[in-house]
């Protein structure tokens, strides 16, 4: 990169003579090396699912979460500072709670991802902080149906019908538009999510990982949580199974 | 010394986007004496190698609450304050639920005060890594917390000097400990730590502390709180200290340590006063 | 300084002043005010209120049961009040007293078990903090003389325990096998320890069921701010559930034999 020992890239503060701010592109190198994770937009909900790579086995598998809940309708995956992501979802959980507080009805995912935005956006400002290392992929169903946004680093975002973030994004969006994302079933877009985080993983040739996939939609009474065991371990083998045939 | 233009502030990413005071702080971490922490079906267990204080012997181990305590590495004063806090937290969930505070929530707890400390100005990141036993309504538990924000659950970990060695020792055994009685469990324990001493160093009841959750061993005299913290010190410690088997009788179960640590020599805890 | 533009160079203020009575000094500002200089009163009495709430521990779980009458003073305002609420999946509270500090009440349990429901750590709040939550927020109003004008009962069953307690507007809890908020303190309780004390581990569903009609019935003869319409809350194992709202059937053909009561002349 052109851009380093000139000095013009050491604070979220400065713009380079071209009219950049290095350190938020920075801050996207960290999203870069992280694990993929994945949005699907469906008919009926939303689903969420993250390549966990897994860096000691000693770890213990199913207790370190990476795709957090925000509100009982509301989910969230991060790829980038696993430290930076806790901050972000904590930030949403306030956001959500203080919407209920102010209106007494869960927050439509447009005024979270909103308010989200501002908050990311603030931290690029300003050269006492530094930005977010991190993308957020929101999903949730509210009173407009599901919806799906990805917040960058920058502080941007937009709303998605299939997102991906991460290190394996470009194949894994690549993946995603082949699907006729609006007329799958939840357990249909279940079964892709577990497909093409396998395959992302595969295509990178990484250390171990771990897969979590979470949803929102009928099936959980439209709230976010894990989805159930049986349906988790047939999503996994079906991905292994397709991850041969395709080699 | 390396150094770079991007390290000098924990408020700047490197081109890389890496947090290059972030990993420095790790490395504090890496020059206090070490500590291992195991778990089981039943109980979680904590071991640690105290450095030699003039006439005494510091501090590794303190109680956060009756169903939680910590053993560290790093800067003594940044874990009393980050233990102060967990106290605090501990207590307002008995004040306010009348609930022992579920480990994992006092973990991320201080792992989230940890994190803000490597996004703004004027602060450094805590110079100080723990390991945190406890027990809840879900059973027995470890984790590592890190002064990068992070945490983790672990069957079983290490930190601090050296430990690479232990880590090595405990990803070879560690598939047994789930129905390890505590007795073994703590013998693999100090078997992983004996792996992070200087050369011609041994453990002895001076130089080690034992942390554990979970019933009452045979060993323990003192009458023990039904399955709470406590910390077992100088004789205490002896009759477990027996009942490590040797390292070159074969038996120990253990090769040779493969990993070396690549920090610094020094295993003393930072002590800030100067 | 006065901001209002409005006031500057007015000797006068019409509003208050038409015909210009007032001496200068003492014309209307919109400067600071002493919001405390009259004292503040704090709440004295409940406004729309709320009658019993009976408890009772039976072999499966808790019977909770509450009418669905709001009263404003007494006059039957609201006929279809629910004071039963579930907090969690293992938790159900019954409130007497002020409805709108019952709703406020409902709010902040929302909050707490939403927060703890996006934990997604295994752990939840059961009725034991739930009720011990409760107690701490009452006794702190009530610390800060601005209670919380309710009497109300948790109850809940959580890892094979059954919880019943009480909390009321002072901080107050007590537990027992059967519980009653209100008049239901004077009149159900007796009833209901006869049928209940001893056999919280045997009685069936049916026969809670019939002892809380039977409580609910002679608090709907006796309790003049009480209704023949109520809920039953039964919290097992299994979770919590909320009935629809079931009928007292009463009988009054007796009332005629009362002298001083009805048509009677003498």
């Amino acid at each position: 990169m052109t851009s380093i020992g000139t000095g013009y890239d050491l604070s979220a503060s400065t713009y380079s003579p071209d009219g950049r701010i290095f350190q938020v592109e920075y801050a996207g190198k960290a999203v870069e090396n992280s694990g993929t994770a994945i949005g699907l937009k469906v008919k009926d909900g939303v689903v969420l699912a993250v390549e966990k790579l897994v860096h000691s086995k000693l770890l213990v598998p199913d207790a370190n979460r990476r795709i957090q809940t925000v509100d009982r309708h509301i989910g969230l995956a991060t790829a980038g500072l696993l430290a930076d992501g806790r901050n972000i979802s904590n930030r949403a959980r306030d956001e959500a709670s203080s919407y209920r507080d102010i209106y007494r009805s869960p927050a439509p995912l447009k005024a979270i991802i909103d308010r989200l935005g501002l908050y990311v956006q603030a931290y690029t400002l300003y050269s006492s902080v530094r930005p977010f290392g991190i993308s957020t992929i929101l999903g949730g169903v509210d009173e407009n149906g599901p919806s799906l946004y990805v917040v960058e680093p920058s502080g941007v975002f937009f709303g998605y019908n299939g997102a991906a973030i991460g290190k394996g994004r470009q194949l894994a969006k690549t993946e995603l538009e082949k699907l006729k994302l609006n007329e799958l079933s939840m357990r249909e877009a279940v079964m892709e999510a577990a497909r093409i985080i396998y395959l992302v993983h595969d295509d990178a040739k990484e250390k171990d990982f771990e897969l979590e996939i979470s949803w929102i939609g009928p099936e959980s009474n439209y709230t976010h949580v894990h989805v159930p065991k049986d349906l988790f371990n047939e999503a996994e083998a079906q991905a292994k199974a397709a991850l041969e045939t395709f080699e | 010394m390396f150094r770079n233009t991007y390290d000098s502030d924990n408020t700047v990413f490197s081109p890389q986007g890496r947090l290059h005071q972030v990993e420095y702080a790790l490395e504090a971490v890496k020059q206090g004496s070490a500590a291992v922490g195991l778990r089981s079906k039943t109980h979680a267990v904590l071991l640690a190698l105290k450095a030699r204080e003039l006439a005494s012997y510091q501090q590794k181990m303190f109680r956060i609450d009756d169903h939680v305590g910590i053993a560290i590495a790093g800067l003594t004063s940044d874990a009393r304050v980050l233990s102060n806090f967990m106290r605090q937290q501990a207590m307002s969930s008995k004040m306010i639920f009348n609930r022992p505070v579920p480990v994992n929530r006092l973990v991320s707890a201080i792992a989230d005060k940890a994190q803000v400390n490597t996004q703004e100005y004027g602060r450094r990141p805590y110079g100080v890594g723990f390991l945190v036993i406890g027990q809840d309504n879900s059973g027995p538990h470890l984790y590592e917390f890190s002064p990068s924000g992070n945490s983790y659950e672990y069957y079983a970990m290490s930190i601090g000097a050296r430990s690479q060695s232990a880590k090595t020792y405990l990803e070879k055994h560690y598939e047994s400990f789930a129905d390890c009685s505590l007795e073994d469990l703590i013998r693999h324990g100090l078997h992983a730590l004996r792996e992070t001493l200087q050369q011609d160093k041994e453990l002895n009841v001076n130089n080690t502390s034992i942390g554990i959750v979970g019933p009452a061993s045979e060993h323990e005299t003192a009458a023990v709180r039904q399955g709470g913290f406590r910390i077992l010190e100088n004789e205490a410690v002896d009759p477990f200290l027996q009942t490590m088997i040797a390292k070159d009788s074969g038996d120990a179960g253990n090769a040779p340590a493969a990993g070396s640590s690549s920090s610094a020599p020094a295993d003393e805890d930072v002590q800030m006063s100067g | 300084m006065d901001h209002f533009p409005t006031n500057w160079g007015r000797p006068r203020h019409e509003g208050f002043d038409a015909y210009g009575t007032f001496p200068i000094h003492q014309r209307p500002t919109n400067g600071p005010k002493d919001a405390f200089k009259e004292g503040i009163e704090r709440t004295q009495q409940p406004i729309v209120t709320g009658t019993s709430v009976l408890a009772i521990k039976y072999k499966d779980g808790i019977m909770m049961a509450a009418d669905n009458l709001a009263s404003y003073g007494s006059l039957a305002r609201f006929k279809d009040i629910s004071r039963l609420h579930a907090v969690g999946n293992n938790t159900i509270i019954g409130a007497g007293g002020d409805m709108s500090d019952f709703q406020y009440i409902q709010t902040i349990l929302d909050d707490i078990t939403t927060e703890e429901f996006t934990a997604q750590d295994g752990h939840s709040l059961g009725p034991a903090e739930i009720h011990e939550y409760l107690s701490q927020v009452m006794y702190a109003r009530r610390t800060k003389m601005n209670p919380l004008w309710n009497a109300l009962l948790v109850g809940g069953v959580k890892d094979g325990k059954k919880f019943l307690a009480y909390v009321d507007l002072l901080g107050t809890t007590y537990s027992a096998s059967t519980l009653a908020t209100g008049f239901g303190g004077h009149l159900a309780i007796p009833l209901l320890r006869e049928a209940v004390e001893g056999r919280e581990d045997t009685l069936t569903e049916e026969e809670a069921l019939r002892i809380i009609e039977n409580s609910m019935r002679v608090l709907f003869y006796r309790d003049a701010r009480s209704l023949n319409k109520y809920q039953v809350a039964i919290v097992t194992e299994a979770g919590v559930k909320i009935s629809e709202s079931l009928k007292v059937e009463t009988s009054w053909s007796f009332a005629e034999g009362i002298r001083g009561y009805g048509a009677q002349t003498q």
